[in-house]
């Protein structure tokens, strides 16, 4: 179901709602406050950690024609691009650290590890998907732009193939993310600006052209110093690698919003809402899962996936604390707080991409109350049509996207 | 130079390697001062200088030059609390072309908290952020034939700098120091200072002891220096002295030959035209002239501005331009491009401009 007012479907009171924005704004003063030394030594500490296993995995693959150093080479690789996109990458770009004033560590200054320019990834996930968090129509995030994700979403017979663009994005995910600040809907309907995409694809060709030149031209190039036999079995392994990355990165962030219990909206609810109604769309939106303190640490600590809507711009490894409040604070509430096992909470959201693969009539909905509204077209707003941004989420920029004054 | 010409295409080759991270981001895995991306320092040692006053010595990382001019001050960056600070003071230490170190000389403030924390709080083997010298304040080369350097209390640092300097060349001219501090025991370099004034015939010392003897008249200087007309002069001490001692060389019409330390921005280029600046992230505006920073801006339209040494060596307040352009103070340079970093603290606005905070 999609949600047009989430103070309707909460049945809170005006006063219950200020009040809630108000408990949570104390609890991001209380972070914010309290950000300090030990927080700085963590991400300095994750950060070497993911450098020494990069440094590791590559060295090591000087010797993959043997199948030992091979698994352990890109393995080690493996492990340093995860840690590299989501713990470090992802919360750096969000301006998770910018409050160490360090130029090395910042929002403003980082480029990640993956296809994508950190200047489009900063507009169309710090602003679009965290602002117009699974607001059907606007956040692209919902299904990919490839991917009928909702009920609301229009079906088309070309939705039957859902399993396998699944796969595909799965297996693909850095390259699909590189093409998401494009908004491929907008350039098949001839609405986006052509200076605009010009200087996006060039961007992407730069950036992918460095990619693929360090994983798959130079560094293969290089083990042929301890022996050409070394080359090939390099690449595969950087393959395997960045593989890894991809799949896992796309599991996590499909347990983010799609299991039962995230809920969708539509674009009424964002008439007139406040910050405090914002707030409990990223409650409602969001859905965390269970684990070790090490899966975590892999999946960027998303599996606070409620927290990191809430506070996205807050050190990362202070959501584990914050969970506890904001459980907390859902209890007294009565509002839904979405969790699981990692295992569930992806089973759910794969049984949504099956499901939704057929037309409405042939599946039942697994939200807990149905109200079917009325279908959403595809595709997202420009930045014109959309109110402005707000600080939170982390920043972005560019003169090439439209800008307007905030609300 | 042929050796630094392989160096840096050797860096460009292993950036294509550590692409979207720079070379040096590994290396300093092994040694923290073997980075050029942010430059670093190391602290060597910490010595007393007084009671309040300290000299620390940092041994600088890659990327630095030595050949500062006496006088110049540089940034320093320490982290304390997990966050940056940078503040900025004179070299103490002379230049020296195959330098491993240089000194820097702070008083720890009552209410400076990191003048506290670099006299008091550093251990040595702390890596600290730095930025390359900069400043007017500086000693000409060759030395003009008669000088004349007015002092009060952590002021001596450039000037100690100078007179070192002068010291280790042997071309010390005709120069009279008048070093004016609380007490006795508070005057940095006061057995140093005196040591130097002993060896050369041509440095003149006068010390003055405000707290006993009261601050110095500068009426008194016909008494003291009867010819500091003919002098070209350096002050460096408290913004109140530095005013007096402006005031003074202005109404003897001699404003020409005076060189003064202020710690602000020296405004060499041309101010801009103003103009309406936006900060996007906040939502604000204000409209602004020429002659205001943007920083100054930002503030006085309320957008929490990030800021450190506000004379634009430290880039704490760097931001990023959206669009529009602004012009730095200092070399009349202009910004236009969209994500430019901008220092915030030395630019105006040339036109509307658009900032991300």
């Amino acid at each position: 179901m999609a949600i047009s007012d989430v103070q309707e479907y909460t049945h809170l009171t005006d006063e219950e709602i200020d009040q809630l924005g108000r408990e949570l704004d104390a609890l991001r003063a209380e972070v914010e406050e309290s950000r300090g030394a030990a927080d700085a030594a963590y991400i300095n500490r994750i950060i070497t950690i993911q450098r020494s296993l990069a440094v590791a995995g590559r060295v090591t693959l000087f010797a993959s024609r043997w199948k030992p150093a091979w698994v352990a080479g890109a393995a080690m690789l493996g492990v340093a691009k995860i840690l590299e996109n989501m713990e470090i990458g992802h919360n750096v770009m969000h301006g998770q650290w910018d409050w160490m004033n360090d130029p090395e560590i910042h929002s403003s200054t980082w480029e990640w590890d993956t296809a994508q320019p950190a200047e489009q990834w900063k507009h169309s996930h710090n602003y679009i998907h965290h602002q117009f968090t699974n607001v059907l129509g606007h956040d692209n995030d919902v299904g990919y732009g490839i991917l009928r994700m909702a009920r609301e979403q229009k079906w088309h017979p070309a939705n039957l193939g859902q399993p396998v663009y699944n796969a595909l994005l799965a297996t693909l995910f850095q390259w699909g993310v590189a093409l998401h600040d494009l908004d491929l809907e907008a350039i098949r309907k001839r609405e986006k600006d052509p200076k605009v995409l010009a200087k996006q694809l060039r961007q992407i060709k730069r950036k992918i052209s460095r990619q693929i030149g360090k994983d798959y031209v130079f560094f293969p190039l290089l083990t042929a110093a301890t022996g050409p036999a070394n080359v090939v079995p390099t690449i595969t392994a950087n393959v395997t690698a960045n593989l890894a990355r991809n799949v896992w990165s796309y599991m996590i962030i499909f347990c983010g919003h799609f299991p039962d219990g995230a809920l969708h909206f539509t674009e009424e609810e964002l008439e007139d809402e406040t910050r405090a109604e914002w707030y409990l769309r990223q409650m409602l939106g969001s859905a965390n899962f269970e684990g070790g303190r090490l899966l975590h640490v892999m999946s960027g600590q998303l599996g606070y996936q409620i927290e990191h809507h809430l506070f996205p711009d807050l050190p990362s490894n202070r959501y584990a604390e914050m969970s506890v409040r904001v459980r907390e604070l859902a209890a007294k509430y009565d509002l839904p707080y979405t969790t699981g096992p990692l295992h569930r909470q992806y089973g759910q959201a794969l049984r949504t991409i099956l499901k939704l693969s057929l037309p409405n009539r042939f599946t039942s909905s697994d939200q807990h109350s149905v109200e079917e509204h009325r279908e959403v077209g595809r595709g997202r707003p420009s930045d014109a049509e959309r109110p402005g941004r707000s600080s939170q989420t982390g920043g972005w920029s560019s003169r090439g996207t439209s800008v307007r004054g905030t609300a | 130079m042929a050796v630094i010409d392989r160096l840096s295409w050797a860096r460009t080759a292993g950036a294509r390697l550590t692409t979207p991270l720079h070379p040096d981001d590994y290396l300093s895995l092994v040694n923290p001062l073997w980075t050029a991306r942010e430059l670093r320092g190391r602290i060597e040692r910490v010595v007393p200088e007084t009671e309040d006053a300290a000299t620390v010595v940092i041994r600088p990382g890659w990327g630095w030059r030595y050949d500062h001019k006496p006088g110049q001050y540089v940034g320093i960056g320490v982290q304390v609390g997990g966050k940056f600070h940078w503040r900025s003071y004179s070299v103490s230490s002379p230049p020296k072309r195959d330098g491993r170190t240089i000194a820097i000389t702070v008083r720890a403030m009552p209410e400076g908290f990191l003048s506290q924390h670099l006299v008091g709080g550093l251990e040595p083997g702390t890596i600290v952020r730095l930025a390359l010298p900069a400043g007017e304040f500086v000693l000409p080369d060759p030395p003009p034939a008669r000088m004349l350097m007015l002092v009060g209390g952590s002021g001596i640092t450039p000037v100690m700098s100078m007179l070192r300097t002068l010291d280790r060349r042997g071309t010390m001219p005709d120069v009279v120091v008048h070093y004016s501090s609380t007490t006795e025991e508070r005057m940095i370099f006061r057995d140093e200072v005196r040591e130097l004034a002993d060896r050369h015939e041509g440095l003149t010392l006068h010390r003055l002891h405000t707290d006993d003897d009261g601050m110095l008249d500068l009426a008194d200087l016909d008494s003291i220096v009867p010819d500091w007309r003919e002098r070209e002069t350096w002050a460096c001490g408290p913004a109140p002295m530095l005013d007096a001692v402006e005031g003074h060389w202005e109404s003897a019409g001699l404003e020409e030959s005076l060189h003064l330390e202020r710690f602000t921005v020296q405004r060499d280029g041309d101010g801009g035209e103003g103009g309406t600046l936006h900060f996007q992230n906040s939502g604000k505006e204000i409209e602004v002239d020429g002659a205001t920073t943007v920083l100054e801006a930002g503030e006085q339209a309320g957008v929490g501005m990030p800021y450190g040494c506000r004379v634009g060596i430290c880039h704490t307040c760097t931001l990023t331009l959206v669009s529009g352009t602004v012009r730095d103070l200092r070399t009349g340079d202009e910004h236009d491009d969209s994500n430019d970093r901008v220092q915030t603290c030395v630019t105006v606005p040339v036109g509307d401009c658009t900032l991300a905070i």
